[in-house]
């Protein structure tokens, strides 16, 4: 090969020597302080083997000597945010739920980390957007109607010892009898159609009224609001947890059902439990405790700001009768608290 | 057979002081550009009390860019996409225009070589002292002086790396900072890099950046045609070349003609008349005194024609005319010349003079560099007649730069530009979008009514905190609440964007709360400019079920 090195007329350069197919190379030499740094980057990678992890072998790789690891670094970074943490961790253990959302970065922390405890534990049955299955009475959390209460102490506990379950004593409990081995199929269509006409899907029946006091008011009142203490649905709202059909409404009569939720408590732990009690709570449909009373002193300085111009056809819009000047969390600002993670 | 290599020691190169036109005017462009870089950081700008002072920041903690009165977000990235378009653009219009005048003015390592140079001409002396210098033992003065430069590029590396980190970060605090051993380590370390990328490449590695490291070259050759402006030598004014004699030649009879073709249309009887050399034979301009090839920081020979390495700093025109000065000729021996200001034939008195690369007695045969063009065929083959040459003048410079592909260029840059401006005058300062919650798509409540939830977000541009009234126009009628707090009024604080989850509800038996799906526009109106911003959305009803 060597001996076919010539000088190239056009150019004046000489060739390689290397020929394929009749096409040379040309010897334009390169630098040599190129060649160095090509010898540097195979320095820098020795080296690197070395410090760093490198070879692949069967189970794992090679360690290096710096013990370099990026799953230990995540689990220091969590270890870091949980110490970070432990004082909000601390504050949601001892606040009164009621009165969270009155300290505005513990409640941020609080729905925050509840969206995630959400995420991981509650959405296989409720859903990852909190509307329940209808079809598998899986309740929907979004609106306001609440078998065992909405304000956010009676969430905690539905979530801490669950519904209907063996496992914890405490756990919520009410069970509706099977009407199917009790009323005649007549009886069962009157009521049927009495209790759908309460919540006025369909008219008034004769003998409906008086068959209702029999076998539901108890537990159901007499009007067919419910009754929280036993779990016992409003019948007269719009809101129907099984569907509020003429077919749905005749199998819960005929067989009763009732849905089971297992206790949280033990395994989330309570800093969870009322986190994600606060982040439901404020899905839209959450309860409070008592109406804040609206002050004359608070109207007076809601009145002070000036009202919007919007266009004639904006709907007239309540004046916020004394809107507390909020802080609120800003998507800029302050470092990222991450949520702890399930401990399990 | 040789030899020869595969690696080769980098040639050193010399240049030598020059003063001239384009000399001065890239002292002013180096000025301007270095003054530009280390002083900006500094300028303070007055934007209130929540948003820093300093009039250029790029501050990545908070994501936002500030240059004077304008302030970037990121979702206003089409910005930057934008300038970077129009830096694109520029860069080929300026190629094909004057080809690699970035290369040659305001390239970075241009000018960090020449500051690099000019100190290394302080302390070591001009070429000769500088190549006797290399030459000599490493004795105490060559210690010395070799120490000396080094620090005063150290010095100017450490500056270079410095002005660098204070462009993210308020300046003054940094500084005190960086002083006290107080700054963040990433602000050591990028200092650290930017000092030795700026002290080798400058210092030492010069024109290998250009001619190995550097991309530009290579696209920018790709974007020069036959009429773009670059350096380059009249060799059929200079050629032959050699030193003359004090004889001149007896003025030939075509003397209007040749003294066209050669000097332009204004050349006079006088320097149309050929030098001679001491054996009588008829000389080009070229006296060939290496002024050019001395003076380049590439170390190439421009005489050899337009070649990669040539990063058209002009220093070799400035050289050649000081030269043409000192022996009467007319300038522009080296001068910025397209291609095609080639003149097609010779004048026939001087058949000893033909373009480069043809063989010709008492010419001088000169390789044409890699990607030199073969001179045209027909200069080549047709010998000089006076009607060949009849219709051929010299373009004038105007021609070269005013030609469609530069007006296209210039047209498409300033459309961006003026896109670019009339959308940084009418972004609004606030601004909103509504992403409506799809899952679930509504949801009914107890009495019946039907709430669809939006995600609302404001951006509060302002300095200081906001109110934000939202609300809701449709068809129908709609009430508005907000998520965790009473009233309709949401507060933003200053320069940031509030998240607030809208519920919008529709009574029961209400046209919205039955229909499938119902227009609606949510407005947002700030309390003290009355500034306005709306989105328009869906509501879903109960209808679709």
């Amino acid at each position: 090969m060597a001996d076919d090195k010539r000088i190239d007329e056009p150019t004046g350069v000489e060739t390689t020597g290397h020929s394929w197919d009749g096409i040379e190379e040309l010897n334009n030499p390169l630098p040599r302080w190129w060649l160095w740094s090509f010898y540097a980057t195979i320095v820098w990678g020795i080296i690197y083997v070395i410090l760093f992890p490198a070879w692949p072998l069967v189970t794992g790789a090679t360690k290096g000597v710096l013990n370099y690891s990026t799953r230990a670094n995540v689990a220091a970074d969590i270890e870091r945010v949980n110490l970070s943490n432990a004082e909000l961790q601390q504050s949601l253990l001892n606040v009164d739920l009621h009165a969270l959302d009155r300290n505005e970065a513990l409640n941020a922390y609080a729905v925050s980390a509840g969206a995630a405890v959400f995420a991981n534990n509650c959405s296989q049955c409720h859903g990852r957007g909190a509307a329940g299955v209808q079809a598998a009475g899986y309740p929907n959390l979004l609106d306001d109607d609440w078998l065992w209460g909405g304000q956010v102490e009676d969430i905690a506990y539905t979530v801490r010892h669950g519904i209907r379950n063996e496992d914890d004593p405490e756990a919520r409990y009410s069970e509706m009898p099977a009407f199917g081995e009790i009323l005649a199929e007549e009886e069962i269509d009157i009521l049927v159609q009495h209790v759908r006409s309460l919540a006025g899907l369909d008219e008034p029946v004769v003998g409906g009224e008086q068959l209702f006091l029999d076998n539901c008011a108890a537990c159901h009142a007499d009007d067919g609001t419910g009754m929280r203490e036993l779990g016992a649905p409003n019948l007269t709202d719009a809101i129907w947890l099984y569907g509020g059909t003429e077919e749905a409404v005749s199998e819960t009569i005929h067989n009763s059902r009732f849905g089971v939720m297992p206790p949280w408590g033990e395994r989330l732990g309570e800093v969870q439990v009322r986190a994600v009690a606060a982040y439901v709570h404020g899905l839209g449909g959450g309860e409070q405790q008592v109406a804040e009373p609206v002050t004359e002193a608070e109207r007076d300085a809601a009145a002070d700001v000036p009202e919007a111009s919007f266009p004639a056809s904006a709907e007239e819009t309540p004046a916020e009768a004394g809107a507390p000047p909020v802080a609120p969390v800003t998507d800029d600002a302050g470092p990222v608290r991450l949520p702890p993670l399930p401990s399990d | 057979m040789s030899n020869a290599p595969l690696f080769a020691a980098q040639e050193p190169i010399f240049p030598r002081r020059v003063s001239g036109f384009f000399r001065r005017l890239k002292w002013w462009i180096l000025g301007i550009t270095l003054g530009i870089y280390y002083i900006t950081p500094w300028i303070r700008w007055d934007r209130g009390p929540n948003l820093p002072d300093q009039a250029v920041l790029i501050d990545m903690a908070n994501r936002r860019f500030y240059f004077f009165w304008i302030e970037i977000w990121p979702h206003e990235f089409y910005f930057v996409a934008g300038l970077l378009i129009m830096a694109g653009l520029g860069l080929f219009l300026f190629t094909s225009a004057l080809g690699r005048v970035w290369c040659g003015y305001a390239c970075p390592q241009t000018v960090w070589t020449d500051l690099f140079l000019l100190v290394e001409r302080w302390i070591e002396g001009d070429r000769n002292a500088r190549v006797r210098l290399w030459k000599a033992k490493w004795d105490a003065r060559k210690w010395r002086l070799r120490l000396t430069k080094w620090m005063v590029w150290l010095l100017i590396a450490v500056a270079t790396g410095g002005a660098w980190v204070f462009y993210f970060a308020d300046a003054p605090t940094l500084a005190r900072d960086l002083v006290t051993l107080q700054a963040p380590m990433v602000a050591y370390a990028t200092i650290g890099v930017l000092t030795a990328t700026t002290f080798v490449f400058g210092g030492f590695l010069r024109e290998q950046v250009c001619i190995y490291m550097c991309p530009w070259p290579r696209i920018q050759g790709a974007m020069m045609d036959a009429g773009t402006l670059t350096v380059g030598y009249r060799d059929w004014r200079g050629e032959p070349r050699g030193k003359g004699s004090a004889k001149r030649a007896a003025v030939a009879e075509d003397v209007g003609e040749a003294a066209r073709v050669r000097y332009g249309a204004g050349a006079d009887k006088d320097v149309a008349t050929p030098r001679l050399s001491r054996s009588g034979e008829t000389l080009g301009d070229c006296i060939d005194c290496m002024a050019c090839v001395n003076v380049c920081p590439m170390g190439i020979d421009i005489r050899e024609g337009q070649q990669m390495e040539c990063i058209t700093c002009a220093l070799c025109i400035d050289a050649c005319d000081e030269v043409m000065a000192k022996i009467g000729r007319p300038r522009g021996l080296i001068d910025y010349l397209a291609l095609d200001d080639r003149p097609p034939v010779l004048p026939g008195e001087h058949a000893a003079v033909r373009p480069m690369g043809t063989e010709a007695e008492g010419a001088t045969t000169i390789k044409p560099a890699p990607g030199d063009p073969a001179p045209a065929p027909h200069a080549a083959a047709q010998p000089f007649t006076a009607e060949g040459s009849r219709d051929w003048s010299p373009q004038p410079v105007w021609k070269h730069i005013f030609r469609p592909r530069t007006l296209v260029y210039t047209t498409l840059w300033a459309a961006i530009g003026v896109f670019l401006l009339v959308a940084l005058f009418i972004r609004p300062e606030i601004e909103m979008t509504v992403a409506p919650v799809r899952n679930p798509t509504f949801v009914t409540l107890s009495d019946g009514t039907i709430r669809n939830t939006y995600d609302v977000r404001l951006r509060n541009k302002h300095g200081e905190a906001r109110v934000f009234d939202l609300a809701v126009t449709s068809t129908g009628a709609l009430d508005v609440t907000l998520e965790g707090q009473p009233g309709t009024a949401v507060t933003v604080p200053p320069d940031a964007t509030q998240r607030q989850r809208l519920y919008v509800t529709a009574e029961p038996g209400s046209l919205a709360a039955t229909s499938e799906r119902t227009d609606v526009r949510i407005w947002a109106e700030d309390r003290i400019s009355g500034e306005q911003a709306s989105r328009d959305t869906i509501f879903n009803g109960a209808g679709n079920q």
